[in-house]
């Protein structure tokens, strides 16, 4: 793994985000929905209740919407519009590993990711300001929701990259992305038909329950069999993602 | 010139499904060789290339770069050869500068190195003033110059350039011609097109493909050589019709002739003679005895089209 050349196609990467107008449709959509949320905060505020700020602000849905609907968007484009435009045979045909580009690729999506979050610390403090209630903040449930928001994201862009690495079409990459996230987030919901006495079934697939688990993460409660779990599924969907980049070489 | 050949293929054969698009395709291209590939759309060219650059394996076959295997030892070749894809993919996205340093970077250079390198293409390229343009945002002549300074960008010993003159005007051609005769007074270079005249003045050797398969190689004298059975010499000559036909039929070297009359009295002459020998004295002694008006003699000589035209007009052999 060369660091240098990594780095350099991460870079790329995140500041090609920043040059396509999908980039700031995406930021610009996340940007609403944090609004609309901040508001329902405030609402919810009006009543008097001991809920943590960051649960609150989970509770909207709205994570799930930006979940779901923006990473096959930032990722579709990472190996699928590179070999629309064609500029992937530039890419393949440099001294660079296929294992520097899956990774420069994977990184510079999940900070673009990263970066689509950052509003929701001046909500959340702006929140904080005028209740005027120090316990209304705790900066560890803060931190424990990133941490979630990090996690949960690395898995969902690392789906959203193998599904980028099928095909040539943005579009069909995008839609199989989707199709991928929302599969993982609705398999928990199984487990209320499945339930009953002894159903082991059912306790199986209220673990991969990713609404409990990030319910958790915006309590403050950091629980590393989560993270073990998100992040073990990202690196299987890198690992596939890399078999495919070199399988591409073989034939 | 014994030196180690910087390409060195031996029966690459690739096939796509049912297709076989390059078939037991055999040469080798030396050190500070121009080498042109000529064929028509399909022959096998890009494919060629592809699997030279890494991009494609081969379905059997070798093919070394350097003394390096272009599959088994990937990376090593791809350090060693700019390569420019057909239609030339540039990201729009980004600024001329920018985007050298990038694929500088990506080829292993940094630092002061990978700026001096960005410099030295930029200028050699003429592209100094448009370094802070936004590529989608150049026309085509600058666009094929950015994807050529690309190539060029880590000073690789082998260029291979897929169609680096498509869609430029004439002038952005000859430029781009004189660039690619400079470039390859030190480094090899392995370019393809389907114009004729461009291979025929760059290169100093030409391979002509078609169907996948290699049908003539050689220097373009060579070539000329070996399909000058078909050179001519045309006279257009005022006489009677049968002296003229008397006197080309006494004329032992010649193998073939047709007279046709052409404005005034004069009759246009084609003469084809035996190996190709240029027969103009002898037609102009001819004339000069028999008292004959001549007002034309030419000898035509093939060109690289006429070589090209018979070598790919021919009927696909089997099916």
């Amino acid at each position: 793994m060369n660091l240098r050349v990594f780095l350099t196609l991460w870079r790329r990467e995140l500041s090609s985000s920043f040059a396509s107008p999908v980039g700031y449709i995406v930021l610009a959509a996340v940007l609403l929905m944090l609004g609309v949320s901040f508001t329902l905060i405030t609402d919810a505020l009006a009543k008097p209740s001991d809920i943590p700020l960051t649960e609150l602000f989970y509770g909207s849905l709205f994570f799930w919407v930006i979940l779901l609907l923006s990473t096959p968007i930032i990722t579709m484009r990472t190996f699928a519009g590179e070999r629309a435009t064609g500029t992937y045979e530039n890419l393949m045909t440099t001294p660079v590993g296929d294992a520097e580009v899956v990774f420069g690729k994977f990184a510079g999506s999940l900070t673009f990711f990263l970066i689509l979050w950052l509003p929701l610390i001046p909500c959340l403090l702006a929140v904080r300001h005028y209740t005027n209630d120090p316990s209304s903040l705790d900066w560890g449930a803060v931190a424990s929701t990133h941490l979630g928001i990090a996690s949960l994201g690395a898995l969902y862009v690392a789906m959203g990259i193998f599904s980028s690495a099928l095909t040539r079409n943005q579009i069909i990459a995008a839609i199989v992305g989707l199709a991928l996230g929302v599969t993982l987030f609705l398999v928990s919901f199984n487990a209320a038909a499945l339930a009953g006495p002894g159903a082991w079934p059912a306790a199986i697939l209220r673990e991969f329950s990713l609404v409990d688990q990030m319910w958790e993460f915006s309590r403050g409660i950091v629980d590393v069999r989560h993270l073990v779990f998100h992040l073990s599924l990202a690196a299987v969907f890198l690992f596939l993602t890399l078999k495919v980049v070199e399988a591409r070489r073989w034939k | 010139m014994e030196e180690a050949p910087v390409i060195e293929v031996s029966h690459l054969t690739r096939h796509f499904g049912r297709v076989t698009a390059v078939e037991d395709l055999s040469f080798t291209v030396g050190p500070c060789e121009i080498v042109g590939f000529l064929g028509p759309n399909g022959a096998g060219k890009s494919t060629t290339m592809r699997i030279l650059a890494g991009f494609l394996p081969a379905s059997s076959g070798t093919a070394r770069i350097a003394g390096f295997d272009v599959f088994h030892e990937s990376i090593e070749v791809r350090r060693r050869i700019g390569y420019m894809p057909e239609n030339n993919p540039l990201p729009t996205d980004m600024r001329v500068r920018e985007y050298l340093k990038f694929r500088a970077r990506l080829k292993g250079l940094h630092g002061e190195t990978c700026r001096e390198r960005v410099d030295v293409v930029l200028d050699l390229c003429g592209l100094r003033e448009v370094g802070r343009r936004i590529i989608g945002t150049l026309s085509k002549g600058y666009r094929q110059r950015v994807g050529l300074a690309d190539a060029l960008v880590h000073d690789p010993p082998l260029l291979i350039l897929d169609e680096p003159t498509i869609g430029l005007d004439p002038n952005q051609i000859r430029s781009l011609r004189q660039l690619i005769k400079d470039l390859g007074q030190r480094r090899s270079v392995l370019l393809s097109s389907h114009i004729l005249s461009e291979v025929e003045m760059t290169c100093t050797r030409v391979l002509i493909m078609h169907r996948g398969r290699v049908r003539a190689a050689g220097t373009t004298a060579d070539l000329q050589k070996a399909m000058s059975d078909g050179n001519q010499v045309v006279a257009e000559i005022c006489a009677p019709e049968e002296d003229l036909r008397e006197c080309w039929e006494s004329m032992h070297e010649i193998t073939a002739f047709n007279i046709s009359p052409c404005s005034g009295d004069f009759f246009r002459c084609a003469l084809t003679a035996a190996n190709g020998t240029d027969l103009r004295d002898r037609v102009f002694d001819e004339a000069r005895n028999r008292g004959w008006r001549l007002r034309e003699l030419t000898f035509t000589r093939h060109s690289l089209e006429d070589i090209f035209v018979h070598l790919t007009r021919t009927e696909r052999p089997e099916e």
